[in-house]
């Protein structure tokens, strides 16, 4: 039982997926002007990546590993993930127009989103089993919302600051992007608890 | 080999009934994007633009055959807005379709109208009251401007009078920090 | 009469300002609407309460005395306005307003004939008026809430409520400095307040009164406490702590009664009402004696020798009663109101209005300009002397930047404006001014966007009537071009014989219709009377007759020159 809570606290602050293994950065930077989009992006991921990690994993373990088709797993999890992320896309617009408004262009943009692929094939790397693959794609997604989160509520305060003129928009974000990123290191010795 | 082909073939197939199934099922109808940029523009509905009122430009910009800065009511905040929701770069009122101008209302000269009607029909707003053979006269508050009614007036009585400030609709300005040079501190 | 032990309430935040208050007490109310001391120019703007701006409904040139009405209120939200004294309309035109813009409005100008002379005023029986009545009444004797807002009063005195409302709290808290106005007007004419606060009550049917006065007004308390004794009634004077802004409406109902009244509710809404004393004697004036509203108590202070109160005709130039404080040489600006909310004027001939309750004279000694703006140190004082509850440091934050959404969520219009965190501010931020310039910026935004949703909904409407018409009319086509075939097939079949018969019938028909219906013109325009000659002198109509006659003779002689039949 402990071994599962270390696995989604790990993926949750540890090594969360955007400070520390620096993935899905485009999103990260995208959608994170306004806390209502970056909530609804969250929620979103966090839908896709749990869904991809576990279908990933049957996928590997039942079609690919039986056949040595080892050397198909990167394309065919973007198959996979592509597809999720369009069933996911139909839903929203169905289901609730507005965060499918408030997403916008991000929510094709999982498809790409690096830390969707890079997660499952972590998976892969660190032989998970399957409980354990679904709680580690939801932890890295609820890390991913929470870095986006803290993000998106930092950037709607820098909006009002008198930021150099230089420095506006981007590449202020990119600098406080820096700065929780040093943070976030502050967790590492939190797993030798092990 | 063959097996790889067989094993992603039969995925396509299997994910794509599976999101064909989907798009039918969950299909929307509607753009929002159009309603978005209408609620930028400034519904005078005075065709400046080339096209017969907002709604129609909004739908043009949204299909992407018509660029951001053809409306000159909407002036450079609305373009600068316009740019921002459609992740466009901003780009100055474009001068073929007219310049920027103060907000205006038309006014009918009531001793020379002749009570054609013309100007009622070209009204994009009802904005003007009035009967054939009867005195016209213009609802000062829903004008929005446009300019329509001036052409096709057979006497010329319609003038554009510009909206200036005035006690109610003053607003309060921006604080300024007045610098004084240093020798006046003291 | 006994006064029961109560408890009272608090609000958080305010401040403990100087309150120079007893200068302008010492004397007692000047009187400068006296018929000698009356100027001899009024200029009285239309626009002088919250609301529609009222249409002047007298001519220039029109002699009007005092007391009689020259604007009628411009719909429920509007309040009428008064000639303050007797003379003649001499101008309707744009004057400079007593407004921070310096802008200009439509005033009725009245050149003054030193009479004095009172309409005909006749008490007004609320008793046996409706609900409905009572409210046009106030409403066209101009009563306006005068504490500062002039919010028009008969929309809070609804006597139509079920059941009266709870508590009726009367504001004599007064709490900006230098202001003494209430607290003149408690001295000297408490009983006339007190039978207002009667009236109210009889009104809204309130079951307790509570009258408010802060405790630096000892000779007010006392005063309006004999009043309150003298009338009978089972009124209550409740001595309030000094502290700014007790005076405030929602402020001073907390205080009293306990109750916060929350964002977006009315005090209305918990069964409390709240009126200043000010506008309580105007309710006895219009009820009691039958006159409107036409003059205020206002305060001169400041940079003056001899500070004091007036009561003061309504479009008295403010310069007039200033001169009569011997205001000091180094005077730079005027100010309207108190240090704390007052706006400046921009000029000393702008007149007084019924929101004028001070007129403060600023020089560099007494108000020195204030030090340069500092970055906001997000230090929390201003939060904690907010007695709105508000947050100053995020509100000023949003607002400078200009992000109006963010600043309406953290409810930027529940701000009083009552200057107590720029007051506090250690940077010496002007606070409230970033408030006034946001306020008034989401308003004009709001103005436009409720416009453009009206034209397009305009737009869209005529769209779909043009789109139905065209439908209309090609159904009509379609069903007259199918009834002619049907006829014609009719024809065809039926009377083979003489074809063209329907097709020339219906011609002759027309032509008929079109012969029958000039025929009928032509009999009307000679027996038809013009409406214009039916009440002529005898004189006219002779000369009409005459020239018919000669109309006549040359038709007659143009006859051999004209075609047959015209």
């Amino acid at each position: 039982m402990t071994g599962y809570f270390f696995v989604v606290l790990g993926a949750v602050l540890v090594n969360n997926v955007v400070f520390v293994r620096i993935l899905g950065l485009c999103p990260f930077m995208g959608v994170s002007k306004k806390l209502e989009t970056a909530l609804g992006m969250g929620a979103a991921t966090t839908f896709v990546l749990t869904m991809a990690c576990g279908s990933s994993f049957v996928i590997d373990r039942w079609l690919l590993q039986p056949n040595g088709l080892e050397y198909l797993r990167t394309l065919s999890f973007i198959v996979t993930i592509a597809a999720i992320v369009q069933l996911t896309e139909l839903v929203i617009q169905k289901v609730s127009p507005l965060l499918h408004q408030v997403l916008g262009i991000y929510l094709p943009l999982i498809t790409t989103n690096c830390a969707v692929l890079g997660v499952p094939l972590l998976n892969v790397t660190l032989k998970y089993n399957f409980v354990e693959s679904l709680l580690f794609g939801f932890g890295s997604a609820v890390g991913f919302s929470l870095a986006l989160i803290l993000f998106a509520a930092l950037r709607e305060r820098l909006e009002g600051a008198d930021v150099p003129v230089h420095f506006r928009g981007t590449a202020i974000a990119m600098i406080t992007a820096g700065l929780i990123s040093l943070a976030f290191m502050g967790f590492a010795g939190l797993d030798k608890y092990k | 080999m063959f097996e790889a082909i067989l094993v992603m073939s039969v995925g396509a197939i299997v994910l794509g009934a599976a999101l064909g199934y989907a798009a039918v099922k969950f299909r929307v109808e509607g753009d929002p994007l159009v309603e978005k940029i209408d609620a930028i523009l400034p519904q005078t509905q005075c065709g400046q633009c080339s096209f017969p009122g907002c709604k129609p430009y909004a739908q043009a910009i949204a299909r992407g055959e018509a660029e951001i800065n053809q409306c000159p009511p909407g002036g450079e905040d609305g373009i600068r807005k316009l740019a921002d929701l459609l992740g466009r770069e901003f780009k100055p009122l474009s001068a073929e379709h007219g310049i920027e101008k103060p907000k205006a209302v038309a006014v009918i000269d009531e001793q020379t109208c002749i009570g054609c009607t013309l100007c009622i029909q070209a009204c994009p707003v009802d904005a003007i009251v009035g009967a054939a053979k009867q005195m016209h006269t213009i609802i000062a508050e829903q004008c929005t401007g446009c300019e329509l009614c001036l052409p096709p007036c057979p006497v010329d009585c319609i003038t554009m009078e510009t909206l200036h400030e005035t006690v109610e609709t003053w607003k309060w300005k921006y604080p300024v920090v007045t610098l004084h040079p240093a020798a006046n501190l003291q | 009469m006994t006064t029961p032990l109560r408890s009272l309430f608090d609000f958080n935040g305010g401040v403990k300002p100087d309150y120079h208050k007893d200068a302008s007490t010492r004397l007692s109310i000047g009187v400068l609407s006296a018929p000698t001391e009356v100027p001899t120019e009024l200029v009285i703007p239309l626009h002088q309460s919250i609301g529609g701006t009222p249409r002047p409904i007298v001519a220039v040139g029109e002699q009007v005395k005092k007391g009689q009405r020259i604007g009628d209120a411009d719909g429920d939200v509007s309040s009428a306005v008064h000639a303050s004294t007797s003379g003649t309309v001499s101008a309707i035109e744009m004057r400079r307003m007593p407004h921070p813009s310096g802008l200009s409005s439509l005033c009725v100008v009245l050149e003054t004939d030193g009479r004095d002379e009172w309409i005909a005023c006749q008490a007004f029986d609320h008793k046996l008026a409706t609900p409905q009545e009572i409210r046009d009444y106030l409403r066209d004797c101009g009563v306006v809430g005068l504490g500062g807002a002039v919010f028009p009063t008969h929309l809070k005195l609804n006597a139509d409520r079920q059941g009266g409302i709870e508590t009726l709290i009367i504001n004599g808290a007064e709490c900006e400095p230098y202001i003494t106005c209430d607290d003149m007007l408690m001295r000297e004419r408490a009983n006339d307040i007190v039978r207002g606060v009667v009236l109210m009550r009889e009104i809204l049917g309130a079951k307790q009164v509570r009258i408010g006065i802060e405790d630096n007004k000892p000779e007010a308390i006392a005063a309006m406490q004999v009043a309150v004794g003298d009338c009978g009634d089972d009124l209550q004077v409740v001595v309030v702590p000094t502290r700014y802004p007790a005076g405030g409406a929602k402020q001073l109902i907390r205080v009293i009664t306990g109750i916060e009244v929350p964002h977006g509710k009315r005090s209305i809404d918990y069964d409390v009402q709240c009126f200043n004393v000010a506008t309580a004697l105007a309710i006895y004036e219009a009820i009691g004696l039958g006159r409107p509203l036409i003059s205020r108590i206002v305060t001169v202070a400041g940079n003056v020798d001899a500070p004091r109160n007036f009561d003061v005709l309504i479009g008295t130039p403010i310069k007039k009663i200033i001169a009569a404080c011997s205001p000091l040489p180094d005077t730079n600006r005027l100010i309207m109101g108190g240090p704390m909310m007052g706006v400046e004027m921009p000029g000393d001939e702008v007149p007084v209005v019924k929101a004028t309750n001070c007129i403060l004279l600023g020089s560099n000694k007494i108000f020195p300009p204030p030090a340069p703006e500092m970055p906001c140190i997000r230090c929390g004082e201003c939060a904690l002397a907010c007695p709105a509850d508000l947050q100053p440091l995020e509100l000023y934050w949003f607002s400078r930047a200009k992000i109006f959404g963010k600043a309406q969520e953290y409810h930027l219009f529940d701000c009083i404006e009552c200057g107590c965190c720029s007051y506090v501010c250690p940077s010496n931020i002007p606070l409230v001014d970033y408030y006034r310039f946001a306020k008034s910026e989401i308003w004009a935004r709001e103005k436009e966007k409720s416009l453009a949703d009206e034209a397009r909904d305009r737009f869209e409407f005529r769209q779909f009537r043009d789109v139905r018409d065209e439908q209309e009319k090609s159904a009509r086509l379609a069903a007259r071009a199918a009834a002619a075939a049907a006829a014609k097939q009719l024809a065809t079949t039926d009377t083979v014989a003489i074809p063209n018969t329907e097709a020339s019938t219906e011609a002759n028909e027309k032509a008929a219709l079109i012969a029958a219906a000039i025929a009928r013109a032509r009999e009307q325009q000679v027996t038809a009377t013009p409406q214009n000659m039916q009440q002529l002198s005898a004189e006219q109509l002779a000369e009409i007759s005459a020239i018919e006659a000669r109309r006549a003779e040359i038709r007659e002689q143009a006859k051999p020159h004209l075609p047959p039949d015209a």
